[in-house]
C-alpha cells in the first residue's frame, strides 16, 4: 500500500480515493478528486491554476527546496526489516516532519515580512489625503485633533415664519 | 484387415424407397425445363443426361452395397463360419449376386437407351425413351426388393454382433446349459450377462475383457451345448461350436457338480468327450462349478471317475504343448460363483496357461528373432572367479541414509494445516522462514503510512545521522533567527486615528455603493438639471446637516441658498385662475403686513394646491404638457390585460379547425383571387 500524489494538485491520495488515468503511452495519471480530474480533462496546466502546489511552488509561494525533502526519496529496493532501524525511522519521520512545518512557517512568515509597515503606512496616508470626508479643512484647521464634529441640526428661519403664520 | 466391427455398413434401403431417392435426385440435379423449341440435338443433350444420371446413381448405391457387406471368404473364418451359422452363406451370397446382377442389368439398360435417345427425333420420341428407360430400371430394382430387405436384416444383426478379435488372447467359456458360465463371466469382467434358472438364457456369444499380469484378455461367454450328434444341432449351438472350433483360446469347459443345472455328470462327460477334438492344442480347464452345494470330494465313485478321465484327457493338452508333466494343478479345479470361492483362481490359471502356450508358439516361430535381442541381457563373460558387487562411495550411502531419516521425520507444511483445524482455520504464518538479523523480528508488524507519508521512503542506515545533522541545523538557524527576527513596530496608529480611518472607510464605501446604483439605473433615469429635482434631494435642510456633520457652521450657506432660490424670485409658473386676482388686486401698500401675509399666503398655497395630470412640473423632465399626456398614455396602455382570443395562455397554439367550411366553400365568382 503506497500513498501516491496527485499529478494536478500534488496532495496525497489515500486508499480508496480518487482516479488512475493510464494513457496511451503508459503514463500514469493520479487524481485525488474529480476536481482535479476535470480540470486535467480541460486540459488546464497545473503551474497556471492558483490552488495548486506546483503554482504556488512556481510563484515562490511555498518553499521548494529545503534538506528536509531530500529524506523522503522512492527507493526501489526493498531493505530487510530491522526491528531498531524500523523504530528509529519511525521516529525521525516525526521530527523530520517538525522541521519542515517550522521551516514552511518561517518561509511564510520571510515572505510576509514588509506588509505591517506597508499597511501601516497606506493607513496613514488614506488618513491624511481624506480626512475632509470627515472635518471641513477649515475646522481641521482650528482643531488639529481628530475628534469628530457632532451634527448639529439648525431650526431654520422659515419655520419659524410658518409658525408665526400658524399663530394668526 | 477389417476391424471386425459391422456397424459401418450403410444402410440399405428397401426397394421402393430406393426408386424414390434416386429419382428424386435425377429431378433435382439435371435440369428441369425443356421446351420443344429447342434445338433437336439440345433435346437429345438433356434427356441423356437424365438417363445417365439416373443410372449413375443406382451403379453408386448398388457398388456400395456390393462392397461393404463382407465376403465370406476373405475374413477370419472364425467370422466367416459364425455368419454361415447365423444367416446361411448361400442365401447371403445369392443376395449379395443379386445385386451385382441388377447393377449390370440398369448399365445395360442405360447403354442402350442412350444409343436410341441419339436417334431421337422430337421432344415426345426422346422424352418417351427417357420415360422407358428410367422405367425399366425401376422394375430391375423392385424385383429385387426382397434381397434388399433380407441384406438390411442381415446388417443390422450384424452391427449387433460382439467384436471379437481373433488374433488377441482369449479365453473360451463351454458347458452344458445352465452349468454357472454367464456368472463367472460376471465375476470376472464387467460385462453385464443374464443370469435365469432357465435354459438356454444366453442364445450369443457375449464379450468380455479381464486384465492378468498386465495384459489383456478377451473371454467369451457361449450359449449352452447339449449332446447331441453334430448335424441335429441348432443355431444356438452351433455358435458355440464355432467359436471353440476357429478360436485360438484358453477353454474353461464347466462342470455342474451339483447337478442342479437338470443334468448329471455323465451326461456331462459324454458332452466333453464327443467335443473334445475341438480342444486340440488349446489349454483346457476343467472347473467344477457350484461347489458350494456339493464339494468336489462329496460325489459318487462314477462321477469321480468320469471326472478323472476328463482330467486325465486334459492332462494331455498340457503334455502336448511340451510343457511340465508333473504340472497338473492347473487342469482341474473348483469354485463357487455364488460364494466367489476360486474365481479368481480359475481365472488366473486360465490366462497362465494361454499366457504360456502363447509364448512359446512365439518362441518357435520365425518372427522371434527379430525381437530376441529386445530381451536379451547381456552379461560379461567372467574371467575369473573374483567377486565384483557395485562401488557406492561412502558419502553417497550415508546421505542416502539420511535423506531416507529425513524424509520420514520431516513435516510439511500441509500437515501442520491439517494438525491445527484444516484449510479454514489455520493460516499459515508466511513470515516464518524469514531470514533476519534477530528471531524475534519474524513476526513484527510494520506500518507502512505514517501521517501522510510512506514508511518506505524514509528508511535509510544512516537515518539517524541525517537526522542529527538537521537538528544542529536546525538549532543554528534558530538561533540566527532570534537574533534578527522583530520589526520595526514603529507607526502605529492611535486609537482615535483608527476611529476616524474607520469612518473614512465606512463612507467611503457608502460613496462607491451610491454610485455603483446610479450608473447601474443611469440608462433608464431621465438626465434632469438639477433645478428640477423632483425627489427634494438638494433641499437646504440637506445641506445644512451634512455641512454640520463636517464641523462647518451652515447658516450662512442656508441665508445664501435661500436668498437665491427660484421661489424668491419668482417662478415661472402657469397662474391659475382662482388666485390671479389675489396677486394683482393686492395693490393695498399701507398694509405692508398684509401684502406679505398675502405673499405668504399666495406662496404657502401655492405650495400645497394639487395640480391636474398633464401639467408639467419642471423636475420631471417632459417638454411640454403634451409629451406628457402621451406618456401617461402610453403608460396605460402598457398595463391594459390584453385579449386572449380564447387561448388558454401565451403558449397556446391549438387552431381549432384547420380548414373552417366557410373559408374554403363556395364557387369563385367575381372578385379578387389571390389564390390560385
Amino acid at each position: 500500500m503506497r500513498l501516491e500524489k496527485c499529478w494536478f494538485c500534488s496532495s496525497t491520495i489515500y486508499p480508496g480515493h480518487g482516479i488512475q488515468f493510464v494513457r496511451n503511452d503508459a503514463k500514469i495519471f493520479r487524481f485525488c478528486r474529480s476536481k482535479c480530474h476535470k480540470n486535467f480533462k480541460m486540459k488546464r496546466n497545473p503551474r497556471k491554476v492558483k490552488w495548486t502546489k506546483a503554482y504556488r511552488r512556481l510563484h515562490g509561494k511555498d518553499m521548494t527546496q529545503d534538506s528536509t525533502f531530500e529524506f523522503e526519496r522512492k527507493r526501489n529496493r526493498p531493505e530487510r526489516y530491522d526491528r531498531n532501524l524500523a523504530e528509529n525511522t519511525l521516529k525521525a519521520i516525526k521530527k523530520i516532519d517538525k522541521v519542515r512545518v517550522d521551516r514552511e512557517a518561517r518561509h511564510h512568515a520571510l515572505r510576509m515580512k514588509g506588509k505591517k509597515a506597508k499597511e501601516q503606512k497606506e493607513a496613514q496616508k488614506e488618513l491624511e489625503q481624506h480626512i475632509h470626508l470627515l472635518k471641513a479643512p477649515a475646522v481641521l484647521q482650528e482643531d488639529p485633533s481628530l475628534t469628530l464634529p457632532k451634527i448639529k441640526v439648525k431650526v431654520s428661519q422659515q419655520q419659524s415664519e410658518e409658525n408665526q403664520a400658524m399663530e394668526e | 484387415m477389417v476391424q471386425y466391427n459391422f456397424k459401418k455398413i450403410t444402410v440399405v434401403p428397401p426397394g421402393k424407397d430406393f426408386i424414390d431417392i434416386i429419382l428424386s435426385r435425377t429431378q433435382r440435379q439435371t435440369p428441369t425445363v425443356v421446351h420443344k423449341g429447342y434445338a433437336i440435338s439440345r433435346l437429345r443433350q438433356f434427356y441423356m443426361r437424365k438417363v445417365k444420371y439416373t443410372q449413375q446413381n443406382f451403379h453408386e448405391k448398388l457398388s456400395t452395397i456390393i462392397e461393404e457387406f463382407p465376403r465370406l471368404d476373405d475374413i477370419h473364418p472364425f467370422y466367416g463360419d459364425l455368419l454361415h451359422v447365423l444367416y446361411n452363406k448361400d442365401h447371403y451370397k445369392l443376395a449379395l449376386g443379386q445385386v451385382n446382377t441388377a447393377r449390370n442389368l440398369i448399365s445395360k439398360i442405360a447403354k442402350d437407351y442412350v444409343k436410341l435417345l441419339k436417334y431421337g427425333d422430337s421432344l415426345y420420341r426422346c422424352k418417351s425413351l427417357k420415360v422407358a428407360a428410367l422405367g425399366r430400371m425401376c422394375t430391375v430394382i423392385k424385383r429385387i426388393g426382397p434381397s434388399l430387405a433380407y441384406l438390411e436384416q442381415i446388417r443390422q444383426h450384424m452391427a449387433r454382433l460382439p467384436s471379437i478379435d481373433p488374433n488377441t488372447r482369449t479365453v473360451l467359456i463351454c458347458g452344458y446349459p445352465n452349468v454357472g458360465k454367464s456368472s463367472f463371466i460376471n465375476k470376472i469382467t464387467r460385462a453385464d450377462v443374464d443370469v435365469q434358472p432357465y435354459a438356454f438364457t444366453t442364445k450369443s456369444l457375449f464379450v468380455g475383457h479381464t486384465d492378468y499380469k498386465y495384459l489383456r484378455y478377451q473371454v467369451i461367454d457361449t450359449p449352452g451345448i447339449l449332446d447331441r450328434p453334430f448335424e441335429d444341432r441348432n443355431i444356438i449351438e452351433m455358435c458355440s461350436i464355432t467359436a471353440l472350433a476357429h478360436l485360438r483360446a484358453a477353454v474353461l469347459f464347466f462342470l455342474d457338480v451339483s447337478g442342479s443345472c437338470g443334468y448329471s455328470i455323465a451326461q456331462q462327460a459324454a458332452l466333453f468327450h464327443s467335443i473334445k477334438s475341438l480342444f486340440m492344442n488349446k489349454p483346457l480347464i476343467i472347473v467344477c462349478n457350484k461347489t458350494d452345494l456339493q464339494p468336489l470330494e462329496g460325489i459318487s465313485e462314477e462321477d469321480m471317475k468320469l471326472v478323472m478321465e476328463m482330467k486325465a484327457e486334459a492332462m494331455k493338452t498340457v503334455l502336448g504343448q511340451g510343457g511340465e508333466p508333473t504340472n497338473d494343478e492347473g487342469v482341474l479345479l473348483t469354485m463357487s460363483t455364488l460364494t466367489e470361492d476360486g474365481v479368481i483362481a480359475v481365472k488366473n490359471a486360465a490366462c497362465e496357461r494361454l499366457l504360456n502356450q502363447r509364448v512359446e508358439i512365439k518362441m518357435k516361430s520365425k518372427k522371434i528373432n527379430d525381437c530376441l535381442n529386445r530381451f536379451h541381457v547381456a552379461l560379461p563373460k567372467p574371467r575369473d572367479q573374483k567377486e565384483r558387487p557395485p562401488c557406492i562411495p561412502q558419502a553417497v550411502m550415508e546421505a542416502r541414509a539420511k535423506e531416507a531419516a529425513e524424509k520420514e521425520k520431516r513435516k510439511t507444511e500441509k500437515d501442520i494445516e491439517n494438525e491445527n483445524g484444516g484449510a479454514g482455520v489455520y493460516s499459515a504464518s508466511l513470515k516464518k522462514h524469514y531470514i533476519l538479523s534477530n528471531e524475534e523480528w519474524k513476526e513484527d508488524i510494520m506500518p507502512e503510512i505514517l501521517d501522510g507519508h510512506n514508511v518506505a521512503d524514509f528508511i535509510d542506515p544512516d537515518i539517524l545521522l541525517r537526522l542529527e545533522e538537521l537538528e544542529r541545523e536546525e538549532g543554528l538557524r534558530q538561533a540566527v533567527e532570534e537574533d534578527d527576527d522583530f520589526e520595526m513596530d514603529g507607526k502605529e496608529l492611535t486609537s482615535e486615528e483608527q476611529e476616524a480611518l474607520a469612518e473614512i472607510r465606512k463612507k467611503k464605501s457608502l460613496l462607491i455603493q451610491q454610485h455603483r446604483i446610479k450608473k447601474s439605473t443611469a440608462e433608464s433615469r431621465p438626465i434632469v438639471p438639477r433645478k428640477f429635482d423632483k425627489n427634494k434631494e438638494f433641499t437646504t435642510k440637506r445641506m445644512g446637516r451634512q455641512l454640520s456633520v463636517l464641523g462647518l457652521d451652515p447658516s450662512l450657506a442656508i441665508n445664501r441658498a435661500r436668498s437665491r432660490s427660484l421661489s424668491r424670485k419668482g417662478r415661472k409658473r402657469e397662474r391659475s385662475p382662482a388666485y390671479d386676482g389675489g396677486d394683482a388686486m393686492d395693490v393695498d401698500v399701507d398694509t405692508p403686513k398684509k401684502k406679505l401675509r398675502a405673499r405668504s399666503r399666495s406662496l404657502s398655497l401655492s405650495r400645497s394646491r394639487s395640480r391636474p395630470p398633464s401639467e408639467v412640473t419642471p423636475g420631471e423632465g417632459f417638454k411640454d404638457s403634451a409629451q406628457k399626456v402621451k406618456a401617461i398614455k402610453l403608460g396605460k396602455k402598457s398595463v391594459k390585460m390584453r385579449n386572449k382570443d380564447a387561448r388558454r395562455g401565451e403558449a397556446d397554439r391549438v387552431i381549432p379547425s384547420l380548414k373552417p367550411k366557410h373559408l374554403f366553400s363556395g364557387k369563385r365568382s367575381i372578385g379578387k383571387t389571390q389564390r390560385r
